[in-house]
């Protein structure tokens, strides 16, 4: 045995406690305080769920109980989809249960190639590149793209991985009020005009449902020479005539107008991964640049596989894209003649965010919608715009009228149960 | 009156709006320390000073700016 081995022998039997000061979780304390308080007034965890079984694309069950989900992003039902999950067990007994390795080296497998093909058919576009998560994808293409001494310039209100790829590359970056072309307008006309500059917009905001002006904000991007990206997450399959996301529905091009789209595996595809895709002539070079796509392990190839079974059935899904705007306006309408103070004044997206006063309002409530057996997502400051208190729900064009009629009561009866209707 | 002293007077100003707890601020007041802005408030705050100056700070600036001293100076470089 070794001196140091010996050594270790003769610690004490408890290590000594680290002073308050140079414990590095200290930091933490208001945030344990403040859950703590959550919990001690009874309510259950709502950062705590567990699906114990999935029933369905709009069905679980939540402590023994059935439950309607209506915070999910599956959007398009794809989930328990027959030939996806046809394609997912093909794949697992072919290609393995996972590919131990980078996209770079020894992590691209047939069906990587296969879905980045389907992601380019279903935007008619030169360039498709398949990262591991939604959030890996934004996280890399910005931190790659605009470097040190160039500008990025985002919407106040982005996603958390938009800010973190700010966060993680090296260029200046620039705010501008949520959704103001003005304001936009006003930060590139006091920028220099020489730099390389990236504005970085979302077709859908997902907190609160609200959609963006692209048309406009695109109009000043390009007059100030920048280039567009635009993260169309929340609005694949079911926005524009090939459901190419808000760009399209907005009567924007690919390549002219817009120079990247971010999307997800997560959402309407129905299972996990990122990419982003593009016309732009040089844009195979973040293949060898970009660290998020790297330096991490390419997606199992049953994932890979039934996303691609998946991409395809999305370009004819004419009947579900029907069925998903029905139910956003079945809900909407319902929520809105109840009373409630909604994100959006129309169904303009799939998202219907429900604005309460406090924290405690919006956990007790939705607590009484998980006992009816609904569950929906709460939102809390700092993912929301100004402070706000949110229980999101997001739609499915499998839940059906009768589902949804049952959802619009619960929420009557909660609503009213907290206060927050009359 | 000196360009330094409009600065602040201006930025004294642009703060009261958000001065929800009333102190007193002068050179030395820090914004998360004394003021306890959120990040939402330092938000809101720096698009107005942008607007009120016509200037750009970059978030990358904002990381380095603490106090109401550290932003006149940071708009006087700025301006210039």
């Amino acid at each position: 045995m070794t001196e140091a081995g010996l050594a270790a022998d003769t610690l004490p039997a408890e290590a000594p406690v680290v002073a308050p000061e140079r414990d590095l979780f200290s930091k933490f304390d208001p945030l344990i305080a403040e859950r703590a308080a959550l919990m001690a007034s009874g309510v259950r965890d709502p950062f705590g769920i567990v699906m114990e079984r999935v029933l369905g694309p709009t069905t679980a069950v939540i402590k023994g109980r059935e439950t309607i989900l209506l915070g999910t992003y599956n959007y398009m039902g794809m989930t328990f989809d027959a030939d996806v999950i046809a394609a997912g067990k093909a794949a697992l007994d072919q290609f393995g249960s996972g590919t131990n390795g980078s996209r770079m080296l020894n992590g691209t497998f047939r069906d990587h190639v296969e879905a980045e093909e389907a992601l380019k058919e279903f935007y008619g576009a030169d360039h498709a590149m398949v990262f591991s998560t939604g959030y890996q994808a934004n996280l890399g293409t910005i931190s790659t793209m605009a470097a040190r001494g160039e500008y990025v310039i985002l919407d106040a209100d982005s996603h958390a991985s938009i800010y973190d790829g700010c966060k993680m590359g090296d260029a200046e970056v620039v705010r501008f009020r949520h959704n103001s072309v003005e304001d936009l307008d006003k930060r590139l006309g006091r920028l220099p005009a020489e730099p390389g500059k990236l504005v970085v917009l979302e077709g859908v905001y997902s907190m609160l449902g609200d959609i963006a002006p692209l048309k406009e904000m695109v109009a000043v991007a390009k007059k100030h020479g920048a280039m567009v990206l635009v993260d169309e997450a929340h609005s694949m399959g079911f926005f524009g005539e090939h459901g190419r996301g808000v760009y399209e529905e907005q009567g924007l091009q690919l390549g002219t107008d817009v120079d990247f789209v971010i999307g997800t595996f997560s959402k309407s595809v129905g299972t996990v991964g990122g990419f982003c895709i593009s016309n732009h002539p040089k844009f195979e070079a973040m293949r060898f640049s970009c660290r998020p796509y790297i330096f991490t392990a390419s997606l199992p190839p049953s994932v890979v596989a039934t996303a691609a079974t998946s991409i395809r059935k999305l370009m004819t899904a004419a009947d579900k894209r029907r069925r998903l705007w029905d139910n956003a306006r079945q809900l909407h309408g319902g929520l809105t003649a109840l009373g409630f103070r909604l994100g959006t004044t129309a169904p303009d997206s799939a998202i219907v965010a429900v604005i309460l006063n406090d924290q405690e309002q919006a956990v007790l409530m939705w607590q009484a919608l998980l006992e009816a057996g609904l569950y929906v997502n709460v939102a809390r400051p700092p993912a929301t715009p100004a402070g706000m208190f949110l229980l999101r729900c997001s739609l499915c064009a499998e839940h059906t009228t009768e589902q949804l009629d049952r959802v619009i009561g619960m929420f009557a009866a909660a609503g009213k149960a907290v206060g927050a209707i009359g | 009156m000196t360009d330094r002293t409009a600065i602040i007077d201006t930025l004294k100003a642009q703060i009261e709006p958000f001065n929800k707890k009333g102190i007193t601020v002068t050179e030395a007041t820090s914004f998360q320390g004394d003021l306890e802005w959120d990040s939402l408030t330092v938000m809101d705050f720096v698009a107005a000073i942008e607007d009120e100056f016509d200037i750009i700070i970059t978030m990358n600036m904002q990381a380095e700016i603490e106090t109401v001293g550290q932003l006149a100076d940071a708009v006087a470089k700025l301006k210039g």
